[in-house]
């Protein structure tokens, strides 16, 4: 396939075609990611997510300059919520990372959070693949942390970052969101605001509670990424965590894990579809429905009825 | 999954009158497309790049300056020569009746001035953009 070969050979065109066909879930896509999968699995993933107004988009724009005056080129994703009312969406991520545009050691793309649960985890995962596949030494996966399929979305990273300000009001609530589990790092963002001190210790009380003393315990880093403060200090704990996971035997683990997680996915979504199909051709389909409406019967009887056939 | 219309809204030259461009990104999302929106100031060259890496149907400028002679039909020869043979380009803001024909000679697919309903934007794009097969 000659999408797949340009991609590989790192073509920007074809990187932005790839993901496109993965987005619409275009007939070619299982076929592309089956060419470009060996290839992946090289470049250091960051998740980096947090809650609306955290500076998310900034944080992500200056940590891509600081892997770039490292010499690593940057692949960057930015998830943003679409409209469940039109399916429309407004994706500005790139209004704070637009003197990235002409680096050529910089692909940025921004995305919808369109389909399913398992269908937006499942175009991210491949976006980053693919640019991992296109020869990105970094990925970075920014996106609004809340709700499941985006911190699905951000497990799919060697390191989360997750990104916290200072008067928010009830900041343990965000931590509380599911997002403390998946944090790798936590970074202060905005550190130059009143509440710096409590939001620290809140965090390490949060961490305390833990039973277990878990090998690697998040550090909790500042920043002002306006301003470019603490920058650096991230980007070398990021790289310190990849050196852990990579020295304790996690990264096999994580990797395993996600691997894991995908195939089941997959499958799930496959059965899905095809039992539906099935199920849906069956011209005694609309006719239980209406028998249900009426009561006639149940939906639990349905099912069983829909399944036997197949299952047998 | 259905093919979403992509649109990037942009606004080349220095002007830093962004509300119509806002409003139409508005009402674009409303429509149901996904619109990458870039904020003021932005050059033909990084304009033609954000459309390659976001690989959007449509690019919709935005421009009050005057500049657009000079700077539209730049975005088009850019993105014609990076191979974005498909990508619908439209403009909109405060452009003289008689420069639209010589616009249009340039290789923008429509011209609106101020005061075009944004339904009338919608209707010519659902209508106009090409999606890949």
């Amino acid at each position: 396939m000659k999408l797949a070969e340009n991609v590989l050979a790192g073509t920007r065109i074809a990187i932005a075609r790839a993901i496109t066909k993965i987005e619409n879930e275009h007939e070619d896509a299982p076929e592309l990611m089956r060419l470009l999968y060996p290839h992946t699995g090289k470049a250091q993933v960051i998740g980096i997510t947090g809650p609306p107004g955290a500076g998310k988009s900034t944080l992500t724009d200056k940590l891509a300059k600081e892997f770039r005056r490292r010499g690593k080129t940057v692949g960057i994703i930015a998830v943003d919520p679409i409209s469940p009312f039109s399916g429309g969406a407004i994706l500005g991520d790139r209004i704070r990372m637009l003197d990235l545009t002409l680096d050529p050691g910089v692909f940025m793309r921004s995305m919808g959070t369109r389909g399913s649960l398992g269908g937006l985890s499942r175009a991210t995962g491949n976006a980053v693949k693919i640019l991992d596949a296109a020869g990105m030494d970094i990925i970075i996966v920014e996106t609004v942390g809340v709700g499941q399929s985006e911190v699905d979305i951000v497990k799919a990273a060697d390191t989360v970052v997750v990104v916290l300000v200072p008067g928010l009001g009830d900041d343990i609530q965000a931590i509380k969101a599911g997002i403390l589990e998946i944090a790798d790092v936590f970074n202060i963002n905005k550190a130059d605001h009143e509440g710096v001190e409590r939001l620290n210790i809140e965090i390490a009380m949060m961490l305390d509670l833990n039973v277990e003393k878990p090998a690697w315990r998040p550090p909790v880093l500042r920043t002002v990424a306006a301003e470019n403060a603490g920058i650096s200090a991230l980007a070398d704990t990021i790289d310190k965590h990849m050196t852990y996971l990579r020295e304790s035997g996690q990264l096999t683990a994580r990797r395993t894990a996600r691997a894991r997680f995908e195939i089941l996915e997959l499958l799930q979504e496959t059965v899905r579809q095809h039992i539906l199909g099935l199920v849906q051709e069956e011209e005694t389909f609309e006719h239980l429905v209406t028998q249900a409406a009426e009561r006639k019967t149940d939906p639990y009887t349905v099912v069983q009825t829909l399944l036997a056939p197949i299952l047998e | 999954m259905e093919n979403r219309i992509r649109v990037l809204v942009a606004k080349p030259g220095l002007d830093g009158h962004d509300r119509g461009a806002k409003v139409i990104a508005r009402a674009l999302r409303d429509a149901g497309f996904e619109v990458i929106y870039t904020g003021l100031r932005q050059t033909p060259e990084q304009i033609s790049e954000i459309a390659l890496q976001e690989d959007v149907n449509v690019v919709a400028l935005s421009l009050l300056s005057g500049a657009h002679n000079t700077l539209f039909p730049k975005v088009v020869a850019l993105l014609r020569l990076k191979g974005l043979d498909d990508v619908l380009v439209i403009g909109g803001g405060v452009i003289p009746s008689e420069d639209i024909p010589f616009l249009k000679a340039q290789g923008m697919a429509e011209v609106f001035t101020s005061g075009t309903p944004t339904a009338q934007v919608i209707d010519f794009i659902k209508m106009h953009v090409k999606q890949p097969e």
